[in-house]
């Protein structure tokens, strides 16, 4: 399944130039990602957002990108002018953000935003468009699509949301999702349901997903594959159910502060920084 | 410690009547860590808010320390209780430094030594000596939960009320935050409630939990119980299975 690889980063750096220097939001990090699950873990400020973005030439004009290779599907990214992104984006890979509330238009109904989305990337009627928004809001389990389509989003709550933004995604049949914390601003129930939801249609689309995320249980269960960011860098690999036998003294410090369900612990372990860890 | 007995609390919203807690029933004992945990909407936040006086509620009995907690409480009471919030950006006031608010509770209710109750405060929740004239914009998100866990603790109150004290931390941060108020616990022999959404996080702290839906209380259980999975009901076990990460069904 990962034989054929998606996407191809070598040596990918980000940089902001600021008043006091250029802060090295990703350092150096290597990867491949083919049709499967790949998780990135990381703390806040370790460069995992960024690196997402990064893959989508969402960046803003400030930040410079440099890799050795940073190729999708054949095609280098690192020449990519604003037109070539804009085919890009949408219809061949997309993101899911981690909150609905401030990513989708609050003044157009759920349906146009979809719809549209639809129009500009298959060129399709505005007829065919609100037939393929149906169907795609009843592929997400919205019970109701109708109604939905006809909501704005304040109308709905957050699970609901999410799963419009994941409807939005996925119309254009992109092969590469990257989701952003997709279900951080859920609770836990409804977390499982929208991973349910992404579990089949990646499975079923051939999908690749990238699942960028600080929640370890979640990820651990979720993806097949998972990097572990830790100041810019790449620190581990790891197969997402090794993720508890990890070698980096980072992710295994990572895995020993997380309160369990399923062990007693009088304290738990706190995380001893090494500066080691960032050369 | 505390004896809640049929609380409930209604809000008004845009004419209509929300019960967003109702027939809300349990004791603290003195010493112990009671959780509340629930999904976002249970009421778990208003339960505890209503226990500070921070809502208006109803209630058949609501006790707190052996005394009747009326809507209006003296300084003496309110003294009592001290409240930690989610958001340690949003519940320390932006312009005031760490000395200004530690020492605002001080001077509320008149205690004297205040300069060496707010060094001890500081050194107390493991902040060092110069993070006391710091403005909130120059610490880090857990140093500033360890200002707001300072100030609820420097009227040396018997019960603190932690409402998702963790949740907007990393988990190395949100660990070191844990291990200080397991470890404040013990010396300054507190009561404390803690709500969360994180099952994991209560588990850990607490001794009985309450799970709440919809406003009422699920059930009541031991935090081993939680463990074992040897709970009642079935939104328990939903919630339990969800916490333990995601289950892929074999196709």
């Amino acid at each position: 399944m990962t034989n054929e690889s998606l996407l191809i980063v070598e040596g990918l750096d980000v940089n902001f130039p600021g008043r006091t220097g250029v802060t090295r939001a990703v350092r150096n990090a290597s990867f491949k990602l083919g049709r499967e699950r790949l998780g990135i873990v990381g703390e806040s400020g370790s460069g995992k957002t960024t690196m997402g973005r990064a893959l989508l030439g969402l960046l803003p004009h400030t930040a410079t990108v440099t890799a050795r290779t940073m190729s999708y599907e054949g095609r280098n990214l690192l020449n990519c002018t604003e037109r070539d992104w804009q085919q890009l984006r949408g219809r061949r890979m997309s993101m899911v953000m981690q909150d609905p509330k401030y990513s989708l238009n609050p003044v157009k109904t759920v349906g146009r935003q979809i719809g549209e989305t639809c129009m500009l990337h298959l060129g399709t009627s505005r007829k065919q468009a609100r037939q393929r928004t149906l169907s795609m809001l009843e592929a997400v389990q919205i019970r109701d699509p109708e109604l939905v389509h006809g909501l704005y989003p304040h109308q709905l709550s957050g699970g609901m949301g999410q799963r419009v933004m994941i409807a939005m995604m996925l119309i254009a049949e992109p092969d590469l999702l990257i989701a952003d914390e997709p279900t951080s601003a859920l609770d836990v129930t409804v977390q499982n349901e929208v991973l349910r939801i992404l579990d089949d249609l990646v499975r079923d689309r051939g999908m690749g997903l990238i699942m960028i995320s600080h929640n370890l249980t979640m990820v651990s269960s979720f993806c097949d594959r998972v990097l572990i960011m830790y100041g810019g860098r790449i620190v581990e690999e790891c197969a997402a159910r090794d993720l508890t036998n990890a070698q980096h003294p980072y992710t295994r410090a990572l895995v020993a502060a997380t309160p369990s369900l399923d062990v007693r612990r009088a304290e738990l372990a706190t995380v001893t920084r090494d500066p080691e860890w960032l050369k | 410690m505390i004896t809640v007995k049929d609380l409930s609390v209604t809000f008004h919203v845009g004419g209509r009547d929300v019960r967003a807690a109702e027939a809300i029933s349990f004791e603290v004992a003195a010493g112990e860590t009671f959780g509340i945990v629930g999904e976002s909407g249970s009421g778990k936040s208003t339960v505890l808010r209503a226990i500070a006086g921070l809502v208006p509620s109803r209630s058949s009995i609501l006790e707190v320390d052996g005394r009747p907690a009326a809507q209006r409480r003296s300084r003496a009471d309110r003294r009592k209780l001290q409240f930690v919030f989610q958001d340690p950006y949003a519940s320390l006031h932006p312009r005031q430094t760490v000395d200004d608010i530690l020492r605002e509770p001080l001077e509320i209710h008149r205690v004297g030594g205040i300069n060496d109750k707010v060094i001890a405060a500081i050194a107390d929740v493991g902040l060092l000596p110069m993070h006391r004239f710091r403005y909130p914009h120059q610490l880090s998100g857990g140093q500033r939960q360890r200002v707001a866990i300072a100030r609820a603790l420097i009227l040396k109150p018997p019960i603190l009320l932690l409402d998702e004290p963790t949740s907007a931390l990393d988990v190395s941060v949100q660990a070191e935050i844990l291990n200080l108020l397991a470890r404040l616990r013990q010396s300054y022999s507190l009561t404390s409630i803690l709500v969360s959404h994180d099952l994991a996080v209560v588990a850990h702290l607490c001794d009985r939990i309450a799970i709440m839906q919809l406003g009422r209380i699920v059930e009541v259980i031991g935090a081993d119980d939680l463990r074992s999975g040897a709970v009642a009901a079935g939104y328990t076990r939903k919630l339990i299975a969800a916490s333990r990460g995601f289950a892929r069904i074999p196709a």
